[in-house]
């Protein structure tokens, strides 16, 4: 354990310090959980893209109803497999640290509730919201017609152009006046 | 600002990107902002380079070199940026190379810059690592959740806030007096003669053979051999220090320290409320944005165990399905008739009446307690052990016992009164706080009642001499009995009630257990509890300058004692409390205590006359004059200073202007909702318009 911090040399801790909202001990922090979730014959950490099975197995995300979007989102391959390599990985704990700032967190959660990922949330994305929330089995979720008020209710609090659909401005209007928003969009590792 | 109004929307079918976006503040920032820099917003597609607009330059490299550090300084960090990190590496070097054009002053400039900011950040890291039980919280946010977090670092809050009020009464009352033995100073001591009766003060240390149990006596009632301490006011029985260097007034800095230590709290209580201030008075925030902020913020991202995260669910669904009753109860109330309203409102009527009655009994019971109370110290009548500490703790106990049982008649009244469910909860609540803090209030006017009572004539000294030799002394032990048995009373509830209650639930399945059920963490019940706790600490500090540091060791142990409770004996909570009006309500519950915390102060500062046997206002009359008496000593021109703020031309001129300010914002406010309205019909209106084009 003792040669994966060395692997993270000071140019590279100080690059990463100005390109995320990270501190230096959560960098590292993160350096040692993401080693340890590489295979054992893979040597050099930065450049290897951890599945996304394996990440998520991390405690963190293993009980989050959106971990598979998260990874989706934040994830970079070119096979849109939702693999994170080490930069995607120090991406997605920047996004939801303390110092983040309200608009990138609204962006990426804009990104991460966006299901059907065409820009906008219309009401397919705010149903399969919905049951991400409450659970989804037959037992834990509204009723059709609670969920049409519920949604009818979401738009008309959030569509300003009532066009149907919320998009980024839209949405980033509605949490820049919701005051739980910052607390709760945060991972700490 | 003036472009939004001038837009004819016949002539600009926009190109104008931020028109699309809907009126916010940050908008209105960034409009300002990013004149040189193109648009960073991303309408409706994502990953793509934001594109930068080139700099264009008139004619000299001068100006070209302000635009471009103009821009550089505009652009927003590249951590803001929402892109990925190959993305950003490349907007750094784009943006190095195009710094590389500034001159060499520029580029130093550019460096520094950076230097200074990552220094900042270093510096912002270190601190926060030193916060107190950062860990704790941590473990307790990763299986709770957010709300329960808030009462945590609220109660930090208080341990930070009770050591820096001690630290001031230290460092201004206690040191000078500590150190008179190490330099060579002179105490001006009081030794009036005026009227000796009122300067006796019969000492209370118990002499020859003193049997155990009475220490304890002592030490759980601040009498006996803690009276004549530094504990409590009658001690400092000082008026001027005389250093070699100079004079100390220890009086003044006495009175100062006070309304030091009032202004400290109040300051530091509103800068911290004032970011959860603006979004919650602005608007009722259960009926405004109520679904989008449960949907979009509902979740939260750091609960990490699984049956947490189910509960979280369960109660998700709960609280969607009561809005969305709600909702519908709301239209069919619409509908309600003249003659339901009539009966509501009538049973309302007499509900609050009746919640009246029963204040107003529990505050009699608390005043026969309090005398009850002083008669029976003042007879010295000695029973026994247990029964002498009863008649000390009579007070106490009867507040308690009221704060215990109005709660669960208040929570059963509400439910006839026919309100919203938020609304019942306010309002129960609102009647909890009102209940918990006039109390201590009801105490302090029941004492003050018998000390300044003299029986038929007029008193001799201000004050009741012959059973108050140091009457503050004595409002200062019943502060102090107070607190103790605050702090006795939590501790034991948590082992003797909430444990058992745990075991009875886990291993004997029964009726009983079943209809009890597991402990739930009932935030705003605890919150009351240290805030009341924290509003005897202020009123009690100035009768007894360790209270505080006494508060602090207290919320420092309740701490692990909720914590441990918390992780043991409760479960989350169904109905959950949200972070953000959680803020809001403990600082303004904590406001409230605070104003109701400074009446007593003040009465017993400018009104009751100081006694004559002991502390350092024994050569005034009140309290105050120790204030009045030095500002005679300065010149002139202070002096004068000083009348003219105290006097009746400045305080109407000063009412008068802040009403003006005030109706300035409110009209302002009024303005910007108009535009808002406006906009949003716009948006509206271009939007149809875009179809009806393609």
């Amino acid at each position: 354990m003792g040669t994966t911090a060395s692997q993270l040399d000071k140019g590279m801790l100080s690059e990463y310090q100005e390109l995320t909202f990270l501190t230096k001990q959560e960098i590292l922090l993160a350096y040692k959980r993401f080693s340890e979730l590489l295979p054992k014959e893979e040597t050099n950490g930065l450049s290897y893209r951890i599945p996304m099975n394996a990440i998520l197995e991390l405690p963190e995300l293993k009980t989050n109803p959106f971990n598979k979007r998260i990874c989706m989102v934040f994830s970079t391959s070119d096979s849109h497999d939702g693999s994170l390599s080490f930069d995607d990985f120090l991406d997605l704990l920047s996004a939801f640290s303390d110092s983040a700032t309200l608009e990138i967190k609204s962006h990426y959660a804009f990104r991460i509730f966006d299901f059907d990922d065409d820009g906008t949330l219309g009401r397919q994305d705010l149903e399969k919201l919905v049951n991400c929330l409450t659970g989804g089995t037959v037992d834990t979720s509204l009723t059709p017609e609670e969920m049409k008020q519920l949604i009818d209710n979401i738009l008309e609090e959030s569509d300003i152009d009532k066009d149907g659909t919320v998009n980024l401005s839209e949405f980033q209007h509605v949490i820049s006046r919701s005051p739980d928003f910052v607390s709760s969009f945060k991972i700490v590792l | 600002m003036d472009s939004v109004f001038n837009i004819d929307i016949r002539e600009h079918i926009p190109n104008n990107p931020l028109l699309y976006q809907p009126p916010s503040y940050d908008s209105l920032l960034y409009r300002r902002k990013s004149s040189t820099v193109g648009s960073k917003r991303r309408s409706s597609s994502r990953g793509r380079f934001g594109s930068f607009s080139s700099v264009k330059s008139g004619g000299s490299t001068i100006k070209r070199q302000d635009d471009i550090e103009k821009s550089l300084l505009e652009q927003r960090a590249v951590r803001e940026l929402a892109k990925s990190m190959k993305e950003k590496r490349a907007v750094r070097d784009q943006r190095s190379l195009k710094a590389q054009d500034l001159s060499d002053w520029g580029q130093w400039r550019r460096n520094a810059r950076r230097c200074l900011k990552r220094l900042k950040d270093n510096a912002e890291d270190r601190l926060s690592s030193l916060k107190l039980w950062r860990s704790d919280i941590r473990q307790i946010e990763a299986r709770f959740g957010t709300g329960i977090l808030s009462y945590f670092s609220f109660l930090r809050f208080l341990v930070v806030l009770n050591l820096v009020i001690f630290l001031l009464m230290f460092c201004f009352i206690m040191l000078p007096i500590i150190i008179i033995p190490y330099t060579s100073a002179n105490i001006t001591q009081n030794n009036q003669d005026h009227g000796s009766v009122c300067s006796v003060y019969p000492s209370s240390t118990r002499l020859g053979l003193v049997i155990f149990h009475e220490h304890i006596t002592d030490l759980l009632s601040g009498g006996g051999f803690l009276e004549q301490t530094y504990l409590f006011y009658g001690f400092y029985k000082v008026d001027k220090i005389q250093y070699p260097n100079g004079t100390y007034n220890l009086a003044l800095a006495y009175l100062l320290a006070t309304i030091a230590y009032l202004l400290v709290s109040l300051i530091w209580i509103v800068k911290r409320s004032a970011t959860g201030f603006k979004q919650n008075l602005v608007k009722d925030e259960d009926s405004f944005q109520c679904f989008c902020n449960k949907i979009f913020s509902g979740w939260d991202f750091c609960i990490t165990n699984e049956k947490v995260a189910d509960l979280k669910r369960s109660s998700l669904l709960y609280e969607l399905r009561t809005d969305l009753e709600e909702e519908r109860m709301k239209q069919e109330k619409a509908k309600r008739t003249r003659k339901d309203k009539v009966q509501i409102y009538s049973l309302r009527l007499i509900l609050n009446v009746f919640v009246m009655a029963v204040l107003a009994a529990c505050f009699y019971s608390i005043y026969l307690a309090t005398t009850f109370s002083q008669e029976q110290q003042r007879k010295q009548v000695k029973v026994n052990f247990i029964m002498d500490l009863i008649h000390e703790y009579l007070p106490s106990i009867v507040i308690t016992l009221a704060n215990f049982i109005t709660p669960l008649l208040f929570s059963v009244i509400i439910n006839f009164e026919d309100y919203s469910p938020a609304f019942e909860i306010r309002f129960t609540l609102i009647r909890c706080v009102f209940m918990r803090l006039t109390s201590i209030g009801v105490l302090l006017f029941s004492l003050w009642s018998q000390i300044t009572n003299c029986g038929d004539e007029p008193c001799l000294c201000g004050y009741n001499t012959a059973l108050y030799s140091c009457w503050e002394t004595r409002v200062g032990q019943e502060m102090y009995k107070l607190t103790v048995f605050d702090f006795i009373i939590i501790v034991a509830v948590t082992i003797l009630v909430e444990f058992p209650r745990k075991l009875i639930v886990t291993y004997w399945k029964s009726g009983l257990s079943d209809w009890w059920g597991e402990q739930e963490f009932a935030i705003p019940q605890n919150v009351l509890e240290i805030v009341y706790g924290q509003t005897i600490c202020w009123i009690g500090a100035f009768y007894c300058p360790v209270l505080p540091a006494i508060c602090t060791i207290k919320y420092f142990l309740i701490f692990y004692v909720k914590k441990l409770s918390l992780i043991q004996n409760c479960r989350p909570s169904t109905r959950p409390f949200r972070a953000s009006s959680s803020n809001f309500f403990f600082l303004g519950v904590l406001l409230i205590g605070l104003s109701l915390a400074c009446v007593p102060v003040t009465v017993s500062v400018a009104q009751i006359n100081s006694s004559r046997a002991c502390g350092p206002f024994v050569n005034y009359n009140t309290s105050w004059e120790a204030l009045t008496a030095s500002v005679m000593e300065l010149p002139h021109g202070a002096q004068t200073f000083l009348y003219a703020l105290s006097s009746e031309a400045f305080a109407v001129s000063f009412f008068v202007v802040s009403c003006l300010a005030m109706f300035y914002v409110i009209a302002l406010a009024g303005a910007h909702k108009r535009v808002i309205s406006q906009l949003k019909e716009q948006l509206v209106m271009v939007g149809s318009l875009q179809h009806l084009q393609v």
